[in-house]
Formats: C-alpha cells, sequence, structure tokens
C-alpha cells in the first residue's frame, strides 16, 4: 500500500500567498481529482508534489518518508503537463521511450514496454510518426503512454483534456479512467470541469484561495457542499436566504415559497435563524394548478437538448435556474414544483 | 518614442554623411590628389602655404605600407586614382619602374640632390628622404651588464649576444627586408644563408612585425621586453627623446653603426603616368624637395632630408648616430633577386 | 507575408533580390575584378593548377588551428551561456558588456593588453619569477600556438555566450522538467533534450567562431609569429611582399571555396529540421543562485571569464594611466607613476601634422559607420532570413552567398574595392557610405545568424492567430514577429555594431585620412617610437573600450518595457 501525503504546503507568488496550508494524501488505486479555478495555483502545487518547484513550507511525504531530500528524477513521480510538452525533437517511439532509457532498461524491455504503452493507448502503429503532426487526441495519449511507460509510483495529469472537443474528452475520460485504475498507482488529476471530477474521481478535493476547502467522495462533496463557492463552483446556481419556520419537518420560508430541508448535518438550528439554501438540483416540473408550487415569471428558456434551461423570476426579482422538459416563453407565468431539487441548508 | 529618436539620429547621420561627400569640385581651387604610404606627415601650416601659393588643394591618399601603396598604384594603373606617388622606396624602386607607372621629370633641384641618393636616372623617380634601418641597442642594459658594443655583424653571431637580438621578418616586414639586404651586402648572395643560420643558432628572436619587435620585445621601449636588441630605425633613438613621457637629459637607445650593419632606405616621389594636373604634379615635387618640406619632415616623418640646405632639428643631430658604412644594393639587383632571396630565406630560417 | 497576390509576390522577390544586388555589386563585382586580374596575370605567367599544391600547407594549418580555437572557444562559451541565461547576479550587465568588449579590440592593441599580462614582462611572469626565484620568464606567450588560440577565445568567446545565451533565455524550462520528471538527471536532461533544441543556435555560434578564426589575420601574424602561416597570411605576403598576385589569387580561391563548403555544410544541418518552439518571455528562468554548488559554479565561470577576456583589457587600461620609467641600468624594476599625461596629449596637436587626428572627432566618426552598419546589416539580414525562411529548398544558396563574406580574404577584397571604386562618383572620396557597406559585408552574416534559429522557431500558429484576428500581413510581423525577434535583433545589432567599431582592414584600405576611425589612428599611433605615441595609443585604446562599452550598454536598454535582462 503506497501514499501519498502533502503537509501543509505553503506557497507565494510574486510576494502574495498562492497556497495556504495544503494538506491531502492519496492512497493506492486512488484518484484524487483537484477541482479549482484557472489560476487557483493547482499546476503549481503538481509541481511542487513533483520537486519541479520549491515551496515556502510543507512537506511532501511518500510512504512517510520526506521528499525534500529527492530530487525531482529520482521520486519517479510522473506528470502530464496540460498541453503534453511532447519533446518536438524525438518521433513518438522516442517520446514514450524517454523515461525507459534514463532507467538505464535495456533495448529488448524498451521495445516491448514501449508497444505495450502505445497499444495502452490505442496509439499501435504510430511509433514512427513525428509528434508534431499529431492531432490533439493522438498528442494528448502520446503525453500519457510517456508518463506510464516508466511505471511511476504516482501519476499527476494537468488538466489533460482541456484542449480536446467533447466528444473526444468523453471518450477519451473514459479511456483515462479504465487506464488510471488499470494501473493501480495513486493519482492525482487536475481539471477546473467538475463533470470531469465527477467522472474519473475516487475523491474530489476543491482548491479555493489557497485551502482546500472540502474533500470527499463525489457523492459526498455534491450532496454535503460545505459552502457556497463549492456549491457554486459544483455547478449548483440557486442559491438564495430563508427563515426557519419549522423544525420537524425542517421547513425553510423562502422567496420562492416554503422548502422542506434535508438536513443531515443535525446543525443546531432554532426557528427564526435565517440560513442559506442551495438547490442540489435544477430539475424541477410544472405543478398542477391543485397541487403546491413556486409562483415564477419566465426571463428565458434556451434548449440545452435534452432539457430546457429555465430562468425564472419570483415576484421579489430574485432569479432561479430549472431545468424543464418544456419550452416556456418569456413572460409566461408557471407554477413550478421544487420538490425534486433536493434543497439543502448550507453550513 | 525611443526608436523614434533613434531613427531621427540615423536619417541625421545619413544626411551628414552624405553631405560629407562634396561634389567633384568643378571651380577653383583644382585638387591635387597625393598618394603615399600609412607614414607620410607634413606640418598643416607647411602644406597649407603650398596650397595657397598654388592656389590648389591636397588630397592625401593614405594607401597602407609602401608595397600596399605601390601595389594600389600599379593595379590602377591605366586609370590613376591619383596625381603624385610618394612612398616607394629603393627596395621596391625597380619594381615601381619595371611597371612604368611614372612620368618622367627633371626638377630643378635635383641638381642639390647628391648623387648616392639619385637611384633612377630617368628620373622619374626622384629621392625625398633617406633613413638607415639599422639595430637599436638598450644602452642602460649594456652598461649594466658591462657588454661591449657589437661593431660588426659578425659580432651578433657571438655568444656573450646569445638571446639579445630580436628582428623582423623580411617577408612581412620592411625593415626586416632592409636588414636581409644588409646581410646580403655583406655577406654575398653565397654567405648570408650561412650568417643567418649562426644567428638562429645565437638565439635569435623573429617577429613579424616592427611593432611586436619594438614595443612587446625590446626592452627600451615602453613595453619592456627581454631583447635588449631591436631592428629599427637610425631615427628612434631621437624619437624616443621628443616623445619621452618625462624629459630625458639623454637618449635611452641608440644604433649600432658598423659597416653593413645599418641599411639605407631612400624613399621617392614621382608623377603618376596619365595625370590630369601635370603642372600642378611638378610644382608638389619641387615642393617635396624644396628645403621648406625637407626641414619639416624629420620631426614629421622621422626620416633625413636629401637636400643638403635643408637643417636637421638639434635633437635628431645629438641622438642619430650617422653610418659610416651604409648597407646599399643596387635596386636592379633587388628587384631581380628579392622574391628568390625571400623565399631562400624563408626555407632555411623559417622552416 | 501574403502567399496570393502580385503585390506578395513582388514582395517575396525583392526579399532575396535586394541582399543579392548588395552582394553582386559590392562583393563579387570587386572580388571578381581582383581575381581576374590575377587569373590574367597567372595566365601570363604560365601558372598552371598545380600551384594549388602551394595552399595546401597553409590549408592545413588553417584548419586545425581554427577547429582547435573554436572548440576552446565552445568550452569557455557554452557553461557561460547557460549561467548568464538561467541566473540573475550583481554586475550581470557590467560582465555582459565587458566580454562583448574584447570583439572590437584591433589586434595590434589586444596584444599590448596580452603582453602587459602574459609577456616576458607581463604581470605573470614577474610574479612568477619573483617567486620561483628565476631569472628568465617561465611562460612563452608569444610566437606560440597557445598565444593564438589563447587570443582567439579572447576574441570570440562573446559569440557564443550571446548567441547560445540569447536563445537558451527563450528555451521552454519545461522540456528540461519533463525529461527530469521521466528520470533523466540533469546531465541527461542536457544531452538528451536541451542541447538538441539548442542545435540551432550553437551551430550558428560554431559557425561564426570558426570562419572568424579562419580567416583570422592578425592574430596569426603578430601573437603567432613567423612560424605559422595561414592561407589569410600568405595571401597578405604574396600580394603585398611577394607581388605575387596570381599565387595570391589561387590562395584566396581556396579560402572562398573551403568557406562556401562549410557554409553548406552548416546549411544542410541546419535545414534538416526546423523545431517550433513556443519561446518563452525574457528573464521568466532567471532566478538568484540559491545552492552552495550554483554560487560556486557562477563564481567560478565569473572569475574564468574576467581573467581570460576582462583582465588583458583591464591592463591595458591601467597601462594608460602609468608612466613607467625604467629604473636606470636595473632591467624588470620600475617605478610606476600615475599620470593623466597620454589622455591630455590626445588632444595636443604636438607636431602640428595636417593628419592630427581630434580623438572626439575619430570618436564620431568611429561612432557614425558604426550606426550605419548596423541599419544597413539588419535590413539586409533581416531581408535574408525572410527570404530563406519563405522558401527553403532554393533560398538556402542565399544563406551560403551571404556568409562568404566573411571567408573572403580582407587583403584580397579590400584590393577589389581599390580597383573597382576608383572612380568619381563612387571612389571613397565622394561616396564614404562605402565604409560601413564594407563592414556591413561582414556584418550581414551575423545578423543571419542571430535572426535565423529564432525566426524559425516562431511557431505558425501564431501567425496564423494574429491573421485569422484581422492583422494584414504587415501587421502579423509587426504584432507577433518583430516582438519575438527583438531580443535576437539586438544581439545581432550589438554584433554589427561592435563590427564597424574595431574593423581595421577594410577601414584602412578605404578610409580618408580627414576622416579616420578610432582602430586606424590607434594603429597610427603605436607605429611610432616613444613613450608618449605609446601611451597614446593606450589612452585612444581605452577611448575607444569606452566608447564601445557605453553604446552597448545603451543598445541593451533598448529592450522593451517588463523585460528582464539576462
Amino acid at each position: 500500500m503506497n501514499k501519498l501525503e502533502v503537509v501543509n504546503i505553503q506557497k507565494e507568488y510574486e510576494g502574495s500567498p498562492l497556497l495556504k496550508g495544503i494538506s491531502f494524501e492519496v492512497n493506492t488505486g486512488e484518484v484524487l481529482c483537484l477541482l479549482g479555478r484557472s489560476g487557483s495555483g493547482k499546476s503549481t502545487l503538481l509541481r511542487i508534489i513533483a520537486g519541479i518547484e520549491d515551496c515556502e513550507g510543507g512537506q511532501v511525504l511518500w510512504n512517510h518518508e520526506d521528499m525534500a531530500a529527492v530530487p525531482t528524477h529520482l521520486r519517479r513521480f510522473g506528470l502530464m503537463f496540460q498541453d503534453y510538452a511532447l519533446f518536438p525533437h524525438l518521433d513518438v517511439h522516442d517520446n514514450v521511450a524517454f523515461g525507459l532509457k534514463t532507467q538505464g532498461q535495456n533495448k529488448q524491455t524498451i521495445e516491448q514496454k514501449v508497444s505495450a504503452a502505445l497499444e495502452q493507448v490505442n496509439l499501435a502503429g504510430f511509433a514512427r510518426r513525428s509528434v508534431t503532426d499529431l492531432s490533439g487526441g493522438e498528442q494528448q495519449r502520446v503525453a500519457l503512454a510517456r508518463a506510464l511507460a516508466p511505471e511511476p509510483r504516482l501519476l499527476m495529469l494537468d488538466e489533460p483534456l482541456a484542449a480536446l472537443d467533447r466528444a473526444l474528452r468523453a471518450q477519451l475520460q473514459e479511456e483515462l479512467r479504465q487506464v488510471l485504475h488499470h494501473a493501480g498507482i495513486p493519482s492525482i488529476y487536475v481539471t477546473h470541469d467538475q463533470d470531469e471530477a465527477l467522472a474519473l474521481g475516487d475523491r474530489i478535493a476543491l482548491l479555493n484561495e489557497g485551502q482546500i476547502v472540502q474533500i470527499g467522495s463525489p457523492e459526498e462533496v455534491y450532496r454535503h457542499p460545505r459552502s457556497e463557492w463549492v456549491a457554486r463552483f459544483l455547478g449548483m446556481e440557486n442559491i438564495f436566504e430563508g427563515k426557519i419556520i419549522r423544525l420537524n419537518p425542517l421547513t425553510v420560508s423562502t422567496g420562492f415559497g416554503e422548502l422542506e430541508v434535508a438536513n443531515k448535518d443535525n446543525k443546531r438550528l432554532n426557528i427564526g435563524d435565517v440560513v442559506k439554501v442551495v438547490l442540489l438540483s435544477k430539475d424541477a416540473e410544472i405543478s398542477d394548478a391543485k397541487k403546491k408550487g413556486t409562483l415564477l415569471t419566465v426571463i428565458e428558456s434556451v434548449f440545452k437538448g435534452d432539457h430546457y434551461r429555465t430562468v425564472g423570476k419570483n415576484d421579489k426579482g430574485e432569479k432561479l435556474v430549472i431545468n424543464l422538459k418544456f419550452k416556456t416563453h418569456p413572460n409566461e407565468k408557471i407554477k413550478v414544483d421544487l420538490e425534486a431539487t433536493n434543497p439543502r441548508i448550507l453550513v | 518614442m525611443k526608436n523614434k529618436l533613434i531613427l531621427i539620429f540615423i536619417v541625421v547621420s545619413f544626411a551628414l554623411a552624405s553631405c560629407q561627400a562634396k561634389s567633384i569640385p568643378t571651380d577653383e581651387p583644382v585638387t591635387l590628389t597625393v598618394m603615399t604610404h600609412d607614414s607620410f606627415a607634413a606640418s598643416a601650416d607647411v602644406i597649407a602655404a603650398f596650397e595657397q601659393a598654388n592656389n590648389v588643394k591636397l588630397v592625401f591618399l593614405k594607401s597602407g605600407d609602401a608595397g600596399a601603396a605601390l601595389n594600389r598604384a600599379i593595379l590602377s594603373k591605366g586609370s590613376p586614382q591619383a596625381d603624385v606617388l610618394y612612398g616607394v622606396d629603393n627596395t621596391l624602386l625597380s619594381r615601381a619602374l619595371d611597371e612604368g607607372i611614372y612620368e618622367s621629370y627633371e626638377s630643378p633641384l635635383l641638381a642639390k640632390i647628391p648623387t648616392e641618393f639619385k637611384m633612377d636616372a630617368s628620373n622619374s623617380a626622384l629621392p625625398v628622404d633617406y633613413g638607415d634601418v639599422c639595430i637599436n641597442y638598450d644602452k642602460a642594459f649594456f652598461a649594466a651588464h658591462n657588454l661591449a658594443i657589437p661593431q660588426t655583424l659578425t659580432d651578433l653571431t657571438e655568444p656573450k649576444y646569445k638571446g639579445l637580438l630580436v628582428v623582423e621578418n623580411p617577408t612581412n616586414s620592411s625593415t626586416g627586408l632592409a636588414f636581409l639586404f644588409a646581410t646580403i651586402a655583406e655577406y654575398g648572395a653565397e654567405g648570408y644563408i650561412a650568417y643567418w643560420q649562426q644567428l638562429k643558432e645565437n638565439g635569435l628572436v623573429i617577429v613579424n612585425d616592427w611593432n611586436t619587435a619594438y614595443y612587446t620585445n625590446f626592452s627600451a621601449s615602453s613595453g619592456h621586453g627581454p631583447q635588449p636588441m631591436a631592428l629599427s630605425y637610425a631615427s628612434s633613438p631621437p624619437v624616443e627623446v621628443i616623445y619621452a613621457a618625462t624629459p630625458l637629459d639623454d637618449a635611452p637607445t641608440a644604433s649600432l653603426v658598423g659597416k653593413n650593419m645599418c641599411f639605407r632606405q631612400i624613399e621617392f616621389v614621382g608623377i603618376l603616368k596619365g595625370t590630369q594636373h601635370r603642372e600642378l604634379a611638378e610644382k608638389f615635387v619641387d615642393f617635396m624637395l624644396s628645403v621648406q618640406f625637407q626641414e619639416d619632415m624629420p620631426l614629421q616623418m622621422f626620416m633625413y632630408p636629401v637636400n643638403p640646405d635643408a637643417s636637421l632639428p638639434d635633437v635628431f643631430i645629438k641622438y642619430t648616430q650617422t653610418p659610416d658604412h651604409p648597407a646599399t644594393l643596387d635596386p636592379a639587383v633587388i628587384a631581380a633577386n628579392r622574391d628568390q632571396w625571400l623565399n631562400d630565406w624563408t626555407e632555411a630560417i623559417l622552416h | 507575408m501574403s502567399a496570393n497576390g502580385k503585390s506578395g509576390r513582388l514582395g517575396r522577390t525583392l526579399l532575396w533580390l535586394i541582399p543579392l544586388a548588395f552582394l553582386a555589386a559590392f562583393f563579387f563585382l570587386p572580388l571578381g575584378k581582383i581575381l581576374a586580374t590575377a587569373a590574367r596575370s597567372a595566365l601570363e605567367n604560365e601558372l598552371g593548377l598545380s600551384s594549388f599544391k602551394q595552399a595546401l600547407s597553409p590549408l592545413w594549418f588553417t584548419t586545425w588551428q581554427a577547429a582547435l580555437s573554436t572548440v576552446l572557444t565552445l568550452l569557455l562559451g557554452l557553461p557561460s551561456a547557460y549561467l548568464y541565461s538561467h541566473y540573475r547576479f550583481r554586475g550581470k550587465r557590467l560582465m555582459r558588456t565587458l566580454t562583448t568588449l574584447p570583439f572590437i579590440l584591433p589586434t595590434v592593441v589586444a596584444v599590448a593588453g596580452f603582453t602587459a599580462l602574459l609577456g616576458p614582462r607581463g604581470l605573470l611572469n614577474l610574479g612568477l619569477m619573483k617567486l620561483f626565484g628565476l631569472d628568465q620568464p617561465p611562460i612563452m606567450f608569444m610566437n606560440t600556438l597557445w598565444g593564438i588560440l589563447l587570443v582567439h577565445v579572447f576574441y570570440n568567446t562573446t559569440i557564443v555566450l550571446r548567441v547560445v545565451g540569447s536563445a537558451w533565455s527563450q528555451l521552454d524550462p519545461r522540456w528540461e522538467q519533463t525529461a527530469r520528471m521521466l528520470g533523466a538527471s540533469k546531465r541527461q536532461a542536457l544531452r538528451e533534450v536541451t542541447l538538441p533544441l539548442l542545435r540551432p543556435s550553437i551551430l550558428a555560434a560554431t559557425l561564426l567562431v570558426f570562419l572568424f578564426d579562419f580567416t583570422s589575420f592578425g592574430v596569426i601574424l603578430m601573437v603567432g609569429g613567423p612560424y605559422f602561416s595561414t592561407l589569410e597570411v600568405a595571401i597578405y605576403q604574396q600580394t603585398m611582399s611577394l607581388f605575387n598576385l596570381p599565387l595570391a589569387g589561387i590562395l584566396a580561391v581556396v579560402q572562398l571555396l573551403c568557406t562556401f563548403v562549410i557554409t553548406w555544410i552548416y546549411s544542410k544541418i541546419n535545414g534538416i529540421r526546423r523545431v517550433p518552439l513556443m519561446p518563452r518571455l525574457e528573464g521568466e528562468i532567471l532566478r538568484q543562485a540559491r545552492s552552495l554548488k550554483e554560487k560556486v559554479a557562477l563564481c567560478g565561470m565569473n572569475s574564468l571569464l574576467a581573467l581570460l577576456l576582462v583582465a588583458p583589457m583591464l591592463a591595458l587600461v591601467l597601462r594608460s594611466f602609468l608612466r613607467l620609467a625604467a629604473d636606470q641600468g636595473n632591467r624588470g624594476s620600475f617605478t610606476p607613476g600615475f599620470t593623466l599625461q597620454y589622455y591630455t596629449q590626445l588632444f595636443v596637436n604636438s607636431n602640428q601634422s595636417i593628419f592630427y587626428v581630434p580623438p572626439v572627432s575619430a570618436a564620431l566618426n568611429s561612432l557614425l559607420f558604426a550606426l550605419l552598419t548596423v541599419v544597413f546589416s539588419l535590413v539586409l539580414g533581416t531581408l535574408t532570413v525572410y527570404a530563406i525562411f519563405h522558401n527553403q529548398r532554393s533560398q538556402r544558396w542565399l544563406d551560403v552567398l551571404i556568409t562568404l563574406p566573411l571567408g573572403a580574404s580582407a587583403v584580397t577584397l579590400g584590393l577589389g574595392f581599390v580597383i573597382t571604386f576608383n572612380r568619381a562618383p563612387l571612389n571613397v572620396r565622394h561616396f564614404p557610405l562605402l565604409i560601413p557597406i564594407a563592414h556591413a559585408l561582414v556584418a550581414t552574416p551575423f545578423v543571419v545568424r542571430s535572426l535565423q534559429p529564432a525566426l524559425n522557431s516562431i511557431p505558425t500558429s501564431l501567425r496564423q492567430a494574429a491573421s485569422v484576428l484581422g492583422a494584414s500581413p504587415v501587421n502579423v510581423w509587426r504584432k507577433v514577429d518583430r516582438p519575438l525577434l527583438r531580443r535576437p535583433m539586438l544581439v545581432a545589432a550589438i554584433f554589427a555594431f561592435t563590427i564597424s567599431l574595431g574593423e581595421f582592414g577594410a577601414t584602412s584600405f578605404l578610409a580618408r585620412p580627414e576622416t579616420p576611425t578610432l582602430p586606424v589612428a590607434i594603429y597610427r599611433y603605436i607605429s611610432m617610437p616613444g613613450e608618449l605615441n605609446y601611451g597614446q595609443a593606450l589612452a585612444m585604446s581605452t577611448l575607444l573600450l569606452v566608447l564601445c562599452g557605453l553604446s552597448i550598454y545603451l543598445l541593451e536598454k533598448l529592450q522593451p518595457e517588463g523585460m528582464n535582462e539576462i
């Protein structure tokens, strides 16, 4: 069982703090997705773990051994850069073989492993191609093969799919997931796309303002976002204030009606408390005239393939974003049932 | 903004540079072009006096050393770049005459000049000045080591002078060539190689040019080198006095003037064939032979006047050692054998 | 540049037409004329092809001394380039300027500086003699091979430092990081990744250094002495002394052929692969030295550079302030006194000579010619690299041709100039621009070598992006190419400037005595005996060094805002 531990990493960038004490751990076979905005320091963190950048404080431990004493080229951590950084002066084969050559492996072994790696990423037969001729998807696969071929102890991927189109991304996500789990080594996958994090990560860590604001399995994080920032980052757009009016069942009175909230955190809540409510989902239905519902005036309705993203407002002008199955028109008055949206109180 | 300033500066420079290219003067005064070697120098007022007296503008075309200047004149024989050529010396004279670059001119001032300087019967090349190429020695060194001053060329092969002499390569340096001729004058064309081999066995240092010999190797110059004897000019000791940093009461060096130890270099002027300004050219030649120019010469070019009426500055008289028997060779002989001698010498001594 | 349209095509044609016309008029024409004269003479004297054999011996020596000098220069220059492109340290800009100054020093002055350090009475020998009680100077520098090599390294290290250093500072650090992540030690990463990616600029620097050493004249003549003879020295001797123009012509042709072959080979190696590299911003990879190892390396390298490159210049600068009165009779002991005499004398026309050169005039002349050279060579060089860039295959010959002047004999070319440009209005008196033109012939290959690697590594995608965003071809050049080429252009400009400032050979052929340049004036002083003359030569050399140093410093300030210096 191998474990990477990152303890209280601090990093300054041009005088101001970038990472303010990052701590987490990744175990064998686990994929940790690091989610955060562009510029939040995710790539820098990877580089610190890799040893190609220094930090102002903190430790990187591998199986409890401090990596400060180990130079980059001996750590055997794999890093796949965002724009692949394929060596332009070497062809595909030599790129993939690079890590094997530095390990001093003999020619036969290298040939074997390179072929295997290229097969694994579905690029068999590309060995002698020039890397500058490849498409984006092919380059990404070469980069992955190159990172995997020397059998690193830890694999880090820095937004590897960012430059690809959606269909390719979806396909490669699937392939990546298989490869990562097949490899069985701890992996850190950096992305700013929450769907990707959901698809690939065994755990998700959210990075904001230099700190990990929440870390947990995708279900945990999605169902129990700990802050408004996390909720918004995960795509939840409906966050508004309300007042607790009943404790059992926990009900909050909001601008969009009285909502029953499931709150498993067991926080001590009292009637009359002003809380923030977040709707975990946007799925809503047009409600029967007889049933309870929220009155909204439609502002816009955009077709999204399998639903219509509808923005509506209540009589106070507060906005609500829901996914409906039908098209609605601006200024149309609708009544929606918000039960399915899974409201939750934000702590 | 910075870039614009630079652009303006460049344009202005361009304009200035082109402005310096004056149009060919078609109005008075006429221009007389004189091609010289790089060592040519004269006082501004002496030149100005000539220009004013003759309503002429003198333009000097400095063309490298004597050999380079001659080369240039020969190459542009068909359409000469100047009206007068000054600076060909007796080692190059025959070649110049054979190429026929001059026009003959019998200056009235020739009558004054001693015959020893007149080497061209056709008077195409007229002597202007002379200088002796001599070995200079460091007086202080010789005194401190109680060394006797070498009196003959043969003396230089004595062990007590081992490693003390530096000369220049005759193929590259006119002083070196002059010394080579001196040894040929002394030992003949058959014996000079043997002499040089003896010199070589006695630790002779050979360098390629006068600069190196004088300023890197010579001990009495500002370079403070290791050799107390260096091949230079008889005019070098007085020049050391004139251009001393602090006033000296004695010259630090002197020349070795034994028989055939010095070689007499004579420099000539001639009107270039095809000149458009023959009359003015004649006047200039006369001017160069006149007392006024001849007396100006020593302090400017460190050469000695051929005109006996011209008086030498005191410092020259005081510190020049004049050889009684300077080495000379017939220019025709030089012309016939020069290349052969140089090749033989290079073969024997440098290889 | 737009691929379609008549104006595009015309533009493309002009790209190679202008440099070619320049070469034809100012290089091939004079060269052709002098070689024709030589050939005519050869036919008259019935010199056959067997004369070519005479070129073999000097050719052999010329080649191997140039190769050895180049290797030594790379040994000093490459590690320096690495350190200068990766680290910041105090005094860096000063050191960088100082290491460029040797380039402009006329040989005769460089020899004076080295003699002061390493000559028989130089500091080193005097020290060793005192230390070990010797009576003969143990170190012989003049008339030796290693003297030649040393002075060559002294002159040419700056080429490697600047050309390779500039490229290295713009090399994406992620290649090396990736390599290290894949298990390569620092040395492996350097060997497998960095150096191959730097190859274009390393090759360019090597070519320039080699050609300079190949055609070296003053150094071989003065430092090597009579026992060493290269092609250039032999050409000089045959022309000026032995008046054997035919043989000189043959040697010149051999030299030219060699240059042609070498440059052709270089061009082939270089053109094999154009590796697009996204150039980084200047200063992105600069940092302070932190570990002890780094500090020691920096210190050591700078000390070595200071010793080999700066010390000789410092020696001659110091000497220009010293009055060394030899104690009477005592060889080897002097009482030095500080003096400004040599400097004040510069401004005095002591013998009222008509050819007296006020130092300010000489300096201004030098500066003017240098600036004009920069303009000419930048324009020609830029046109050439773009011509090559747009049509690699058939324009490679242009690259070779433009480099030929570097390998042409200065003596031969000078004579060619003399017989070609000897009639008004095309003679030097009425067309002083001939001098910067002659300098530009030598400077343009430098510009091409500095710009070419940089131009080849600009990713096409950048230009295409600009185009799509609405930039016309001219604007693409202005907005994409020019900023990315700014640094190499600066390097090129500095080279052109220093080449012109220190040029002596061609200028002495072409100069008018009323407007000499500083090197010509210096040579005049040092060709006469007398302490004052010697001292004034050194004083004027110091002025030349200061002038050049200031100019380089100002030129470097032309860098755009926000970019740190390397």
